[in-house]
């Protein structure tokens, strides 16, 4: 009796992992968008590996070749080679997404959990301060932060985390209040269990659905953001590459060298186009009944 | 209806003194001495004390806030630190640039979005359907300011059709405030156009469900009959108010389109600031941002009870 309980326990949870697995692999363009994301991944990893190029050497008998065998996308004002400018720029804008959504998260999911989960004044304040927070549009938060911690990708990093968190903070105190009512939370207190236990082993499991699926969203506005912020002078510094920074020299020889424009902008729709591809595919196998 | 308006401004005003506290503590991120980072090359002891004082910079951050925020709410954001113009004269003289960037972004988006959604929702399930949201998606994807530098290459660079930058103000040459106000008007209206058509789309499959147009099509009525006066009215509600709730993005869509075409907005008043260290400025702009947005939520509250009957005398 104890072990059939126990079976029935652990298999349902994996039941319905299993059926959103199928759900989110019968999505065609969830599983594009994850492929992409995989395969620019391991082309940003594999840098070194794939071309023979730095990316910061210079070379002035190669000054803005249009594409070809030699510089398959060509070459900048500078004479470095832009296929391996753009590698190293994914690695900084990857990064980028990936880093200022785990700022956001870390930040604004423990803040979530205790506003919507105690209530009362602790939620008033947190909740009024993070409509304020909502009040600044995201870029121009993120320009704000940006502009005053100092321009380097690590601080626009930190900036986009910050400017992306209230949303987080928002979204999971939405969802603990609507967990708090349930019979299994209730069923936890009433056998006296400690808050942060319930908090972190009943609660938390049940909230956690829909924040991954606004962290793939999120990804998709960071790397945007990122891209902004490096195309303004505010993210990557040169001569690092990052694909805004790029297009930042890029936009001064736009007659000269259409080439320089025209790759790290595919380049950034196509890797966010990917993310928002995986991110709706996720809600609708995560929340069927979104969909 | 007063009462209920009366209601929202009440809770309006905490959010304001909270986005004032984020503004001023900007300031506090700067790293090292803020004296020093606010004057830049200067190290003239007389420039520097005379910005600590300024500043307030001495006093404990309570009584430095209270001092700035009196100046605020009096209208006056200080004066910027590279040219000594006012910055709230700064915002007044910017502030109708981006109103018309805006509109005209904003007639873009409503044009092409709404006629969309509507489009896809009455063919849900169809290659239609699919083709509009594929587009609404690659709208919301594609990097706003790429687009921009795109459109100046093929469209101005290439066939020298329309001019690549400058702003001409509606009111003096509507000819040419037009020319220059189209790849602008575009380029911010693009990711806009990609949110409404896809509110409009849900917000009609769910008014297209209902028993009354079920009815309306039982009378024999005509299929355009049913959805564009039964259906679509109804629909276009929560595409009203998600419409004004586009403010925020389009003030942050028209810092890059104004960078990139050159518009002298607050887009550029804000970069601008931002690049000579001028913090006054972007704290004023922020902060007038911020304002606007809350305004703008505001509106929607009360444009939604009007369009909605039914909500009239709850709340």
């Amino acid at each position: 009796m104890t072990l059939l309980a126990t079976n029935a326990q652990i298999s349902a949870p994996r039941r319905a992992r299993s059926r959103a697995l199928t759900r989110f692999l019968s999505n065609r363009g969830a599983v594009a968008g994850a492929c992409v994301i995989a395969l620019i991944l391991t082309m940003a990893i594999l840098a070194p590996l794939i071309t023979r190029y730095d990316p910061n050497t210079t070379n002035f008998l190669a000054i803005r070749k249009p594409p070809s065998l030699a510089y398959w996308l060509g070459t900048d004002e500078l004479g470095r080679d832009l296929f391996a400018r753009m590698l190293y720029g994914a690695r900084a804008s990857l990064m980028a997404g990936v880093i200022s959504v785990s700022i956001a998260i870390a930040i604004g999911l423990p803040i979530g959990l205790v506003a919507g989960y105690y209530g009362g004044l602790v939620d008033m304040v947190i909740s009024r301060c993070t409509e304020a927070l909502l009040a600044c549009p995201f870029l121009i938060l993120a320009i704000a932060l940006a502009a005053f911690l100092g321009p380097s990708l690590a601080n626009a990093m930190v900036a986009i985390g910050l400017a992306a968190m209230p949303i987080f903070v928002r979204l999971t105190r939405g969802q603990v209040i609507s967990v708090k009512a349930e019979d299994y939370v209730e069923g936890a207190r009433a056998i006296g269990l400690p808050h942060h236990v319930i908090l972190i082993r009943h609660v938390l499991p049940n909230v956690i659905a829909p924040v991954i699926v606004q962290a793939t969203l999120a990804t998709a506005s960071a790397i945007i953001a990122e891209a902004s912020l490096s195309f303004l002078g505010l993210g990557q510094q040169p001569p690092s590459p990052s694909w805004g920074s790029m297009l930042n020299t890029a936009k001064n020889f736009i007659e000269q060298a259409p080439w320089m424009s025209l790759w790290p902008g595919l380049a950034i729709f196509l890797v966010v186009l990917a993310f928002n591809l995986m991110g709706d595919g996720l809600r609708d196998a995560l929340d069927p009944r979104r969909s | 209806m007063l009462e209920m308006i009366a209601r929202r401004l009440l809770v309006a005003l905490p959010t304001l003194i909270l986005v004032s506290i984020f503004v001023f503590g900007l300031q506090k991120l700067l790293p090292g001495d803020p004296v020093l980072v606010i004057a830049g090359e200067e190290r003239d002891p007389q420039v520097l004390a005379y910005l600590r004082e300024l500043y307030r910079f001495d006093d404990p951050i309570p009584l430095q806030y209270w001092a700035w925020i009196k100046q605020v709410v009096q209208g006056n954001f200080g004066a910027s630190l590279r040219t000594g113009a006012s910055v709230s004269a700064l915002i007044v003289q910017k502030l109708p640039v981006t109103l018309q960037l805006a509109a005209f972004a904003m007639i873009f988006a409503l044009g092409i979005g709404i006629p969309l959604g509507v489009f896809a929702a009455t063919r849900k399930g169809t290659w239609v359907d699919s083709a509009v949201s594929t587009l609404a998606l690659s709208g919301l994807s594609i990097p706003n300011f790429w687009l921009g530098i795109i459109l100046i290459l093929i469209v101005s660079v290439n066939f020298r059709l329309l001019p690549a930058s400058g702003f001409v103000s509606l009111w003096e040459d509507p000819w040419r405030a037009l020319q220059t106000m189209i790849m602008p008007a575009f380029v911010l209206g693009n990711a806009l156009a990609a949110t409404i058509m896809r509110h409009t789309r849900s917000s009609m499959l769910e008014v297209l469900s209902q028993d009354y147009v079920r009815t309306a099509r039982a009378k024999g009525l005509l299929e355009p009959a049913v959805v564009w006066k039964h259906a679509f009215r109804n629909a276009l509600i929560p595409v009203v108010s998600i419409a004004t709730l586009l403010f925020g993005e389009l003030m942050a869509g028209a810092v890059l389109t104004e960078q990139i075409f050159s518009i002298p907005g607050f887009g550029k008043l804000i970069v601008d600031g931002v690049f000579n260290r001028d913090y006054s400025v972007v704290q004023g702009v922020v902060l007038c941002v911020a304002v606007g947005f809350i305004a703008m939520n505001l509106l929607a509250d009360i444009l939604y009870v009007i369009v909605n009957p039914r909500l009239r005398g709850t709340r």
